[in-house]
C-alpha cells in the first residue's frame, strides 16, 4: 500500500490538527464511539499549571487550597520533578481538552485520540456519568459558584467565606448519597431557585429546632422519634439542610461544595476504566491511521515510546513504585477482553461462557457503559492479566507478627485476587464509613457520628482536625464514635468537639 | 464536530488570586523565611526569590482517613518469589511497602515547600513599612497635570464637539417635537395619492392645505441646533511627583574598617529598594567624607579607603550644595541616610545640628541616621538627637552593633506609624 502521511516533520499547525481531527474521528465513528463535540483548546504550559492547580476545572472560586496546589505543581516543574500531563479532559458538552503547545504533531494526535474520543466518549457513555453529573450544565454550574462565592466574599469578607469552605471541603468526600441517584445540576433553575430555598430552608430548620409541642407529639404519648430516623451518610447535605446557626448564604456555599463534590464523584470511581478505555482507544486509532498508511514510521515509533511510558508499572519493590498504575490495568484488561473475544482459549472459555467468542466492540462497548472500577475488576479481571501482571495479595494484620501473602497468581489464586484487588477500588472500602446517627434535638443539640470499622481499621490522624470542622458548621457539640462489628466489648474510641474538660 | 481554540494569548496566572489567598494565610511562615533571608544573604542578591518552605502538617487540608493497624489487603504488582503463604517479617517504618503513598496522603514529614517571586519577596520584606511624609509633597503646588475624558458637556470649544453625540441628540429632538407632524404629512400624502383629483376636487384641495401646514411645521424645526452640540469634555487632573533622590552619607575616614562600610552598604541597598517600590523613578547621590566631602559614583563609595580625621558637616554642606545644584525641592523627594562610626571632630558637631536644623531639614521627606559602632556614643549623637526633638517626624536615628540588626533596625526606622 501506497503510504500518504498526514504530515511528516514534528512541528504542528492548526491546519494539521484540523487534519488529524478529522481522519481520528473517521476512524472513531467506524468503531462506533458516540462522543459530545469537541472543543479542543492549544494552552501553554503555564495555563496547564493554572488547570492542573484547580482540578482541570476551567473555572473555579477562589480559594488558597488552589494556590496550594498550584505552588507545588509550580516548584515540582521548574526542578524537572515531574512533567506536565500531555492533556486534561473536561466532563462538559462539548467536551473540552487542552492540548499544550510545547507537543509534538504526535503527541497532539495522540492526545486528541486519547481525550477527545477515548475520554469523550466514557463520560458520554458510562452509567456513572449519565447519572451522576450533566455535561450539559457544567460550565454554567461552575460559573454560577464563582460568581455566588466572589459575592459572599465582598458581602461577609474573604475569611468568613474561606473558614466555610475549608470546613466543606474537608467533608467533601461525605457529599454524596451513595445508593440514590440525585438530580443533575442545572445552573439555570439553581439560579432561579436559590433566592425561594433560601428562606424555604432557613424556615424549615427552624422548624426542626422548634420546641413548642405540637398535637401530633401529644398524640405519641411522650415517645419521642429519633432524629434523623435513619443514619444518614451525606453529612454535606445533612448539615446543609439541618445545621441550626447556618446562615442561608452558608448553606447555600455547602451546596455548591456538595454539589461539585458530586461532580467529581464518579471520576473518583472509574479511573481505572476511564484510562483504560481511553488508552486503548487511542492505541487502536493510531494504530488503524498507521494500517491506513496516514502516519510515518517515524510517527509510530515516537508514539510506542509514550505508550510505553504511559504504561509503564514498577514492580512492588521498585523504588519507583506507587500502587498500580491504572493505565497499565485498564488498558490490560480491555485488551484482554477484545482478545477473549476474538481468539478465546480454554480457559477463558470457562471463566467467560459468555463473552468468549462474541463480538469485541459490542462487549467492549457493554463493559464501559454498564460498570465501575470494582465492579469491572471482578466482571473482567482475566487469569491471563493477572498472570501478566504477577499480581499478589498481601495480608497486614495488626494481631499477626508477621505479614502474610494471601494469594497469588495461580490456579487457586485467581479468583481471590480479582476479588481483592476489586474491593481495594470499592469507595466504600477505602473511605472510612461515617454517618450522622442522632442529633438530640431536646437536650444539648449535640450531633452524634459513628464510624463503623472496616476490618478493625481505625481512623486516621486527622480526624481531630476534621471534627473541628465539622463542629464549626453545626455549631454546637459534635461526637464520633469508632464501632468496630468484629471485636465486642471493650471502649469504642470516641471523638469529641469541643473536647470534654 | 471539532472546534480547535487557541488559547495560549489569554490571561496567563488564572491562579493568581488563589497563590496570593496562600501566601496570605501563611505569611507567618513566609515572613519568617524572608526576615532569616534578608539577614543571611549577601548584600548583591538581597532582592532575588526566595525558597519558602512550610511544615507540611501546618498546611494539610484534613479529611477521614484510615489510620495504620487492623487488617488491611492490598494488591501489589511483579510478584517473583512469593507463594501463597508466605510469612514476611514486617518491614520497619511501616508495612508492606507502602512508603510513597503514605506521603500521598500527605502525612510524610517532608516540608512543603515553594518558590516565591521576587516581587513577592520585597513586599513581604517592606510589609508593614512606610515612607514617612510620602504624601507631604505629593500634591502641594503641583504643577504638572494630566489630561483625562471625563464625559461630555454642554459647552465647549468647536474643536472638541463630539459629532455622533451632537447628532444623536438632534436626531431625538426632531423625533420628539415633529414626529407626530410627520406622520401626519405621510398619512396625508397617501390619501391624496389615492383620490382621484378630477372627481373630488374640493376634498383635494382641502388634503392639500393641511399637508402644506404640516409639511411647514416639519420644515421650521431646525436640522440642528445649538442646544444639540455636544462637547468632550477633558478634566485635568494634578500628577503627584512619583521622582525621588536618595542621598547616601557615609564616613570614610580611618576609622572606619571595611566591615562597618559593608553593614552601612546593606542598609542603604534597604533604602534604595524601598524608594524604589515607591518612587517612578529614584536617584541616588553618593557623599563620602572625611575632613572633606567628595560626590563620588557608588564603586568608589563603597570600596575605596581613605584615611585623616572627620569633619561630618563637610558633607552636609556638599549635600546642600547638591540640592540646590541639580534637585529643585519643588520637584523632588528627597531622602537622607547618613551612617558613620560616630566620629566627629569634636568643634563640628554643633555645626552639624546648626546645618541640619536650618538648611538640610527644610529641604528633605526624611532623614534617617545609623551610628555602626560598638562603642559609647559621641558628640555627634548628642548633636542628632537634638535634631530628632525639633523634627520628630523627619528624622530618625538608630545604632547598629552587628550586622543582623540592620534589618530590624531599619524597619523600625521606617515602622508604619498609626496617624
Amino acid at each position: 500500500m501506497k503510504r500518504e502521511p498526514i504530515s511528516t516533520g514534528s512541528e504542528w499547525t492548526f491546519d494539521l490538527i484540523d487534519e488529524y481531527d478529522r481522519e481520528i474521528a473517521k476512524i472513531a465513528a467506524e468503531y462506533r464511539l458516540d462522543t459530545y463535540p469537541n472543543q479542543i483548546e492549544v494552552i501553554s504550559s503555564e495555563q496547564m499549571m493554572d488547570a492542573y492547580a484547580s482540578h482541570g476545572m476551567p473555572i473555579g472560586y477562589h480559594h488558597w487550597s488552589y494556590g496550594k496546589h498550584f505552588l507545588s505543581t509550580e516548584g515540582n516543574y521548574r526542578r524537572g520533578q515531574m512533567g506536565l500531563a500531555y492533556e486534561i479532559v473536561i466532563n462538559s458538552n462539548p467536551c473540552i481538552a487542552y492540548l499544550m503547545e510545547e507537543n509534538t504533531m504526535m503527541m497532539q494526535a495522540l492526545v486528541i485520540a486519547h481525550a477527545s474520543y477515548g475520554h469523550n466518549s466514557f463520560f458520554k457513555g458510562n452509567y456513572l456519568f449519565r447519572s451522576w453529573t450533566d455535561a450539559e450544565s457544567i460550565i454554567d454550574y461552575l460559573l454560577f459558584a464563582r460568581n455566588y462565592i466572589a459575592k459572599c466574599e465582598q458581602r461577609h469578607g474573604v475569611q468568613e467565606v474561606e473558614a466555610v469552605l475549608d470546613s466543606c471541603h474537608a467533608l467533601m468526600n461525605y457529599g454524596v448519597d451513595r445508593y440514590k441517584r440525585p438530580a443533575p445540576i442545572s445552573a439555570e433553575k439553581e439560579k432561579l431557585r436559590q433566592k425561594e430555598r433560601e428562606e424555604i430552608l432557613q424556615q424549615q430548620v427552624n422548624d426542626l429546632w422548634r420546641t413548642i409541642p405540637t398535637r401530633e407529639d401529644r398524640r405519641k404519648g411522650t415517645e419521642k422519634l429519633n432524629f434523623p430516623r435513619e443514619p444518614q451518610e451525606n453529612l454535606l447535605y445533612f448539615i446543609e439542610k439541618n445545621a441550626p446557626l447556618l446562615e442561608p448564604w452558608q448553606r447555600e456555599v455547602v451546596r455548591i461544595v456538595r454539589k461539585i463534590a458530586q461532580y467529581f464523584y464518579p471520576q473518583r470511581q472509574t479511573q481505572v476504566m476511564n484510562e483504560g478505555w481511553a488508552t486503548f482507544w487511542h492505541y487502536t486509532i493510531l494504530n488503524t491511521l498507521y494500517d491506513r498508511g496516514l502516519v510515518t514510521d517515524g510517527f509510530m515509533l515516537e508514539f510506542l515510546q509514550s505508550h510505553a511510558n504511559v504504561l509503564y508499572q514498577p514492580a512492588y519493590d521498585s523504588p519507583y513504585y506507587s500502587g498500580i498504575n491504572p493505565y497499565t490495568l485498564g488498558f490490560s484488561m480491555m485488551r484482554d477482553i477484545r482478545r477473549i473475544c476474538e481468539e478465546p482459549d480454554d480457559e477463558d472459555r470457562q471463566w467467560f461462557p459468555d463473552i468468549a467468542g462474541s463480538d469485541w466492540l459490542e462487549t467492549l462497548h457493554f463493559a464501559m457503559r454498564n460498570f465501575k472500577d470494582e465492579s469491572f475488576i471482578l466482571q473482567y479481571l482475566s487469569p491471563k492479566v493477572i498472570r501478566d501482571l504477577k499480581l499478589f495479595a498481601v495480608l497486614d494484620d495488626d494481631e499477626q507478627e508477621h505479614i502474610e501473602i494471601s494469594a497469588i497468581h495461580d490456579e487457586e489464586g485467581y479468583s481471590l485476587i480479582r476479588q481483592k484487588l476489586a474491593s481495594q477500588y470499592n469507595l466504600g472500602d477505602r473511605e472510612p464509613n461515617i454517618q450522622v446517627v442522632k442529633v438530640d434535638r431536646r437536650g444539648d443539640r449535640a450531633l452524634y457520628l459513628q464510624h463503623f470499622q472496616h476490618r478493625r481499621r481505625p481512623l486516621g490522624d486527622a480526624t481531630e482536625e476534621v471534627m473541628k470542622h465539622l463542629h464549626r458548621l453545626w455549631g454546637f457539640d459534635v461526637h464520633l464514635e469508632s464501632i468496630s462489628a468484629e471485636r465486642d466489648g471493650g471502649n469504642p474510641e470516641t471523638f469529641r468537639v469541643p473536647a470534654s474538660a | 464536530m471539532t472546534y480547535v481554540i487557541d488559547r495560549r494569548l489569554n490571561q496567563r496566572h488564572k491562579s493568581t488570586v488563589n497563590r496570593q489567598r496562600f501566601l496570605e494565610r501563611y505569611r507567618k511562615h513566609v515572613k519568617k523565611a524572608v526576615d532569616e533571608a534578608v539577614n543571611s544573604r549577601s548584600i548583591r542578591d538581597i532582592d532575588k526569590g526566595e525558597k519558602i518552605s512550610i511544615p507540611t502538617r501546618d498546611v494539610s487540608e484534613p479529611v477521614f482517613s484510615h489510620g495504620s493497624g487492623g487488617e488491611r489487603e492490598q494488591v501489589h504488582p511483579g510478584n517473583r518469589e512469593f507463594i501463597k503463604g508466605d510469612q514476611i517479617p514486617r518491614p520497619p517504618g511501616g508495612s508492606g511497602g507502602r512508603g510513597s503513598q503514605a506521603s500521598n496522603q500527605g502525612e510524610g514529614e517532608d516540608d512543603f515547600q515553594f518558590q516565591i517571586s521576587h516581587d513577592e519577596f520585597l513586599n513581604v520584606m517592606f510589609d508593614g513599612l512606610a515612607l514617612p511624609n510620602l504624601v507631604k509633597r505629593h500634591l502641594a503646588g503641583a504643577d504638572v497635570f494630566k489630561t483625562v475624558r471625563a464625559g461630555f458637556s454642554q459647552e465647549g470649544n468647536p474643536n472638541q464637539i463630539n459629532i455622533v453625540r451632537s447628532l444623536r441628540s438632534a436626531h431625538a429632538r426632531r423625533i420628539a417635537l415633529v414626529g407626530k407632524d410627520k406622520r401626519r404629512a405621510r398619512a396625508l400624502q397617501a390619501q391624496l395619492d389615492e383620490l382621484n383629483e378630477d372627481e373630488d376636487a374640493e376634498t383635494a384641495r382641502e388634503l392639500k392645505n393641511q399637508l402644506e401646514k404640516a409639511q411647514a411645521k416639519v420644515k421650521s424645526v431646525p436640522w440642528l441646533d445649538t442646544f444639540d452640540l455636544k462637547y468632550n469634555l477633558h478634566v485635568k487632573y494634578p500628577v503627584p511627583r512619583s521622582k525621588a533622590v536618595m542621598f547616601c552619607l557615609m564616613d570614610v575616614s580611618g576609622s572606619m574598617n571595611q566591615a562597618t562600610k559593608d553593614m552601612a552598604k546593606r542598609f542603604f541597598i534597604l533604602l534604595y529598594l524601598f524608594l524604589k517600590r515607591n518612587y517612578d523613578r529614584t536617584e541616588v547621590v553618593f557623599i563620602r567624607h572625611h575632613t572633606s566631602a567628595k560626590e563620588v559614583d557608588e564603586e568608589e563609595f563603597f570600596y575605596s579607603r581613605e584615611t585623616g580625621g572627620t569633619i561630618v558637616s563637610s558633607a552636609l554642606y556638599k549635600m546642600q550644595e547638591v540640592i540646590e545644584d541639580r534637585y529643585p525641592v519643588d520637584q523632588w523627594n528627597i531622602y537622607g541616610a547618613q551612617a558613620s562610626d560616630g566620629d566627629n571632630w569634636n568643634d563640628d558637631s554643633g555645626t552639624c545640628y546648626e546645618l541640619m536644623c536650618e538648611k538640610i531639614m527644610p529641604l528633605v521627606q526624611h532623614y534617617s541616621y545609623v551610628e555602626i559602632t560598638q562603642r559609647d556614643h559621641q558628640a555627634l549623637w548628642a548633636a542628632y538627637e537634638q535634631v530628632r526633638e525639633r523634627f520628630p517626624e523627619h528624622f530618625a536615628l538608630q545604632q547598629i552593633v552587628e550586622a543582623r540588626d540592620i534589618y530590624p533596625v531599619f524597619r523600625e526606622l521606617f515602622q508604619r506609624k498609626e496617624a
